[in-house]
């Protein structure tokens, strides 16, 4: 937790030497307090002040990699409970376990699943992060002719072994080295060969717990043995115990600055019905899991989770944008209708989604208004006579329409008058003042 | 090493809000702390689903719900006997879509014959709401409020531009009245104070925050909901003590991915569960973030958001 500047004061040498650059001890304890300046200006500063104020600027929730490469996700350095106080800020991970007691081709199906799981959405790649290799079988040998499986067919793919026994996780992990592996599984009976086994791998640790005060302990033997990069299971499974663990675990790392808690989450969701399982995963999205761990892939799923992903982890000062383009709906040929409206992601899906709906093939222009609502952008000067028609000319759309005519939103229908002034030989067509009106009018003109 | 778990207690209660009588009544709200933290406060009631019915044939549904509906459609009575008997559903929302004068323009008197029959065939709490039309609402929910008198229903949505007709038709006959503002906590606020100074009693009120569907501004219901909780709660803002509505059906039905085939887009799966999960997943978020109310379609998902509010019991 965040020390005050009356705390960091305390710490300081006293003496107002002023070679810190600033006038007195305190007003330099004020600006390390709002992190205006760093603790080496002070020539003077003292060992123990130098760990207490470092240990005090460290974040509140500890950021972990999992996985190497183009493919590695980066967990914690949470910030806030909700997010509409400040953005959430690191997404969390889907990881789809694969017991080793499956059969090689069925483990291959499912790494196949997730190599696939790659989708498209509002410009953002969306897949499933990672794999959670677990050792069902109670068997070193079978954990490990998995993991090879894994390393051979997806090498780019972070992954993390799930097992109690440290000689099998030593062998299954040696196929990730230097590749920021998790290995989960460390309880308080094997603490110590786990730790070995991660701190030789490079892996994280991933502590299993039966409980919050079990959870704590476990970090802070952990941290006695060096380890510093670990991912936390407080032993939650129902949906109810994941929230309020999760909620104790969040608020008692921000709030309390208790860092034997100051870790990402791992949240297990697997249920025999997909659709639960989908809601609890939602869940552990919403409510600060890092790593959310899935019995299986599978399309509809994964669309759902990460859409909820990507809506809770927008930023909620920064509107969602869409690239500028002329998007086809449908299947438009040169008579088809041609309107125009702005870049902010809502409004693009729904304007889009009730042309798709009234199946009347349109070509749409989105315009770059910084992610800004028809009628904000209006206000703005982002959504412009000027503008819009700068932006239909060097379109190059013309060639492509029978008839150039332009369909504006019905809140700029001020701007008609000025648009067809700047293109010439252009028909402005003043459309509905809301999206849910583009049926009625779209199909009027068919 | 103890943990101490980090308990958060608020001065602020959710008003407590009965619906319809007898055996069939339910109650919602009640809590002192946010959504499912039973851990460290009461939560007396559970969240309440009400399955939708419509007063004509839905033509704007997918058939993936359709079919679901395929025998009752056109008959409100009897779909809403199907929703209760046959679904099991808590509460039945009944939405006069037809009154809107671009889909029938079904009158007043009319469309009150109709709520006074189903208000008659079901025993479970009835919602009546308009067809969104702003100023047709007002002459619908009048007259629907007069048949209502005695049921204990909710009658909505009131809004900025017709709440002054409604919120009296709801005071006159003793009705619950849903207001709904745009996706701002100040608005919720705004239209809960002027409700209120008509002397409407603020402890018959269900805030809807307006409600958007997964992928299409779920994120800014999500917020709203989660930011009038907690000044409920923590700020102890009377105003803002009324449960929360989110009707989910409505906006998840239309969207395209509760419509597209899979031949159309193969990376997105199935559309049967696709839908589905679409609904579930919005309806639950929703839960999470401080409704106690939902409006929804589809029995599967329905069913789903039912197992998952029994999981969140600890």
């Amino acid at each position: 937790m965040a020390l005050t500047g009356v705390e960091i004061f305390k710490l300081l040498p006293k003496t107002n030497c002023k070679k810190c650059g600033q006038p007195t001890c305190l007003a330099f304890a004020m600006k390390l307090a709002q992190r205006q300046a760093s603790l080496d200006q002070c020539p003077d500063v003292s060992e123990e002040a130098k760990q207490k104020l470092g240990e005090a600027s460290a974040p509140p929730i500890r950021p972990v990699t999992l996985g190497a490469g183009a493919r590695a996700v980066k967990m914690g350095e949470e910030t806030v409970l909700f997010r509409h106080e400040k953005k959430f800020v690191n997404p969390c991970a889907f990881a789809v376990k694969i017991e080793d007691t499956l059969s090689e081709a069925d483990a291959a199906k499912k790494l196949d699943e997730v190599l696939s799981s790659e989708i498209d959405r509002v410009g953002q790649k969306l897949r499933i992060d990672a794999v959670f290799l677990s050792n069902d079988s109670g068997d070193a040998a079978k954990l490990e002719a998995l993991a090879k499986l894994a390393a051979q067919k997806a090498p780019e793919v972070p992954v993390i072994i799930s097992t109690k026994n440290p000689d099998a996780a030593g062998a299954a992990l040696a196929h990730f080295n230097g590749k920021n592996a998790v290995l989960y599984g460390a309880d308080s009976g094997n603490l110590a060969g786990m730790a070995e086994k991660a701190k030789a791998a490079k892996a994280a640790l991933g502590i299993a717990a039966g409980n919050l005060d079990e959870l704590s302990d476990l970090t802070e033997k952990a941290k006695g043995l060096g380890i510093e990069d670990m991912v936390i299971d407080s032993g939650a499974r129902k949906a109810g115990e994941i929230l309020r663990d999760n909620t104790y675990i969040r608020r008692a790392a921000l709030k309390k600055g208790f860092k034997p808690v100051g870790f990402p989450v791992i949240n297990f969701a697997e249920r025999e019905d997909q659709m639960l399982e989908t809601l609890v995963a939602g869940l552990a999205v919403e409510k600060y899991g890092s790593i959310v761990v899935l019995g299986s892939a599978s399309k509809w799923k994964d669309l759902a989770l990460f859409s909820l992903r990507q809506n809770i982890y927008t930023d909620p000062q920064v509107p969602m944008q869409v690239q500028q383009k002329i998007y086809k709906i449908g299947e438009p040929g040169p008579k088809s209708p041609f309107l125009i409206t702005t870049n902010f992601s809502l409004t693009y899906f729904i304007v889009s989604g009730e042309i798709e709906n009234c199946k009347v093939p349109c070509r749409l222009a989105v315009m770059d208004s910084e992610g800004l609502s028809v009628l904000t952008a209006w206000a703005a000067g982002k959504f412009t006579a000027s503008k819009i028609s700068q932006f239909i000319t060097e379109s190059g759309i013309e060639g492509e329409l029978e008839q150039k005519e332009l369909i504006i939103p019905g809140y700029v229908a001020i701007l008609s008058g000025a648009i067809e002034d700047k293109l010439p030989g252009w028909k402005i067509t003043v459309g509905p003042r809301e999206a849910n009106g583009l049926p009625a009018f779209l199909k009027a003109r068919a | 090493m103890p943990f101490t778990p980090p308990k958060e207690s608020y001065n602020g209660k959710i008003f407590e809000l009965g619906l319809g009588s007898g055996e069939k009544a339910v109650a919602i709200g009640g809590e002192n702390v946010l959504s499912f933290h039973g851990f460290e406060g009461s939560t007396p009631r559970k969240p309440v689903i009400a399955l939708e019915v419509q007063d004509i044939v839905p033509d704007d549904w997918p058939q993936t719900v359709r079919d679901v509906y395929k025998d009752v459609y056109g008959d409100p009575v009897a779909w809403a006997l199907h929703c209760q008997d046959k679904l099991g559903a808590q509460a039945v929302a009944l939405r006069l879509a037809g009154t809107h004068p671009d889909k029938g323009d079904i009158s007043a008197e009319q469309s009150a014959a109709t709520v006074k029959k189903v208000l008659e065939a079901i025993k479970v709490p009835l919602i009546v709401l308009g067809s969104n039309h702003a100023e047709k609402d007002t002459a619908v929910l009048v007259k629907a409020a007069e048949v209502a008198k005695g049921f204990n229903c909710a009658i909505g949505k009131a809004q900025e531009a017709n709440y002054k007709t409604i919120a009296a038709a709801a005071m006159a006959n003793d009705l619950k009245l849903v207001a709904m503002s745009e996706l701002d906590i100040n608005l919720s606020k705004q239209l809960n104070i002027l409700i209120t100074q008509m002397g409407f009693d603020r402890e018959k009120l269900i805030t809807d925050p307006m409600c958007s569907a997964l992928s299409y501004g779920l994120e800014y219901t999500y917020s709203v909901m989660e930011r009038i909780k907690l000044a409920a709660l923590a700020q102890n803002d009377p105003v803002l003590q009324p449960p929360m509505l989110a009707d989910v059906g409505m906006y998840v039905w239309k969207v395209k991915e509760t419509q597209a085939p899979e031949s159309d887009l193969p990376e997105w799966g199935g559309l049967a569960q696709r839908g589905i999960a679409w609904e579930a997943v919005t309806a639950s978020s929703f839960l999470v973030s401080g409704a106690e109310l939902l409006i929804m379609r589809h029995p599967a998902a329905v069913e789903a958001v039912k197992k998952f509010i029994a999981e969140m019991e600890v």
